[in-house]
């Protein structure tokens, strides 16, 4: 499927959306689909401050236990909660309601780090 | 994926979307639309399994059962014509070469082996000829066996055979065709469903592949992946080689007893299993259900309050259990007691879990 435009996106398949210094984090469709059915998400801390690129937490499948990690640093201000009940959120809507976590970004510059929608797309067709 | 072997359904697997992985040195699809949606499918209605990775051998002569008793837990001997029997294969300490199914047919025997012990089994069956006169064969690779597995596999297999299916007794096989190719047929499976496996030509395994998914998928039956598959055996209690079965877990620690016949006069491992069984003192494998939603995963370390206890062997959120996590784990006599609470270190937290009675799921009948 094609990338939203609107959304910056990094090498390890998350995409951020800045919205002022507020950034929402998600992984990609591409990535939900590559991990299959999902079953657990352990999010960061709020308040905890998170470095770009950094292991913020796992995502796991039935299978596997993947890490996650964060495209761009900052605290964390907001952790979407309902995917504790509902995991499978982020298979269903991976650019919507099946978003993360948001972080107040400590420094803007770090956007330049991250790929545009176009780029990304040829990364997940390599 | 090179060096990786084939089945005779790679290119249905592909055709299909199935997502291939390297399983006993074979491409085999773990998934094909999701496990979740597999899982749902066998439980429900049915789904179709490839299994022609796991090892065909035919064993012929006056002896098999007689050599085949000297080598494994399990009774052969005692097999009637046709039937079907669980067994494992066992070394001189009682740890497991391979837990298989004998199945004894019209004038041979056949049995399957694990694909990743198959090779080990190949050899092992070969050291162990001696002057017994047993003819092995290996079919491992050139034969494909189709498993069928749920409640509606009866109804889905039946139109397209030529013996009666609703005859053939849980843990027994015939020989027929199916689409007008010779099979052996069997009720076994490894899912907690009743169903059938196919073994069957290499040629012939496309052909008959696609026609079931081309007469049942509108019934609802889903090609079903090796991950469905271990949740599937999971959620039934059923050991898996590698993990609660292993070189060093004994069937004894593995809970696996029913099919240790300690009155056959000798066979390889038997005089450890005793002294196992004698001495109640050794590490054995329990059930886990997880209080919360961190799914359990092998290698976890678990806990009884501080001290170290044993470790989490097999693990998967279950659909069947109201999506709880299941876990086996391998831990010392202590910490086995049916409802004891016990800690399994998930990164850096201590999560509860109830040592809880096998299987996870049964059907109902």
């Amino acid at each position: 499927m094609a990338q939203p435009q609107d959304l910056l996106y990094s090498k390890e398949h998350e995409w951020v959306k800045l919205d002022g210094d507020i950034a929402t984090v998600g992984v990609t469709d591409y990535a939900q689909h590559s991990l299959g059915d999902i079953v657990y998400v352990e999010l960061p801390r709020v308040g905890k401050t998170l470095a770009q690129f950094g292991n913020v937490g796992v995502i796991e499948s039935v299978k596997a236990v993947s890490d996650l990690f964060t495209p761009i640093g900052g605290a964390v201000t907001e952790i979407n909660g309902a995917l504790d009940a509902d995991p499978a959120m982020v298979n269903r809507d991976a650019f919507g309601e099946g978003w993360l976590f948001k972080v107040k970004v400590g420094n803007p510059g770090e956007a330049a780090n991250l790929l545009k929608a176009d780029d990304y797309d040829v990364l997940t067709k390599e | 994926m090179s060096g990786m072997k084939r089945t005779a359904l790679h290119d249905e697997h592909v055709a299909l979307g199935g997502r291939l992985v390297p399983f006993g040195g074979f491409e085999m699809p773990v998934q094909y639309a999701g496990i979740l949606k597999e899982h749902e499918a066998v439980r429900k209605r049915a789904g179709l399994f490839d299994l022609s990775h796991m090892g065909q051998f035919i064993l012929q002569g006056d002896n098999v059962a007689e050599w085949a008793d000297g080598l494994t837990i399990n009774a052969v001997g005692t097999m009637k014509p046709l039937q079907a029997r669980y067994n494992m294969f066992c070394n001189p300490s009682g740890g497991v070469h391979d837990d298989v199914i004998f199945y004894k047919l019209d004038g041979r025997w056949m049995l399957v082996v694990n694909a990743s012990n198959a090779d080990k089994m190949w050899a092992h069956l070969n050291a162990n000829l001696g002057d017994s006169g047993v003819k092995l064969t290996s079919l491992h690779g050139h034969n494909a066996l189709i498993a069928m597995q749920g409640p509606k596999s009866l109804a889905m297999m039946q139109p397209h055979v030529d013996v009666d299916l609703d005859a053939l007794k849980y843990y027994f096989c015939t020989e027929g065709n199916v689409y007008g190719k010779h099979a052996v047929i069997a009720r076994t499976g490894y899912t907690g469903e009743d169903g059938f496996e196919l073994f069957v030509d290499g040629p012939d395994a496309p052909g008959i592949w696609n026609a079931l998914l081309a007469d049942h998928r509108g019934d609802g039956l889903e090609p079903c992946g090796l991950g469905a598959r271990d949740v599937l055996r999971l959620e039934a209690g059923m050991p898996l080689y590698g993990h609660e079965l292993t070189e060093e877990i004994t069937p004894v620690q593995a809970r696996q007893t029913w099919a240790l016949k300690m009155s056959k006069p000798s066979f390889v491992g038997k005089e450890a299993l005793a002294g196992q069984l004698e001495r109640d003192d050794y590490s054995r494998i329990v059930g886990l259900m997880m209080a919360g939603r961190a799914p359990a995963r092998e290698g976890y370390k678990v806990f009884l309050g501080d001290r170290e206890v044993g470790e989490v062997r097999s693990g998967s959120t279950a659909p069947a259990c109201d999506n709880k996590n299941i876990a086996t784990a391998l831990v010392s006599k202590e910490a086995a007691t049916l409802g004891t609470t016990l800690g399994v270190q998930i990164r850096d937290n201590r999560h509860d879990a109830v040592v809880t009675a096998l299987p996870f799921y049964k059907r109902s009948k």
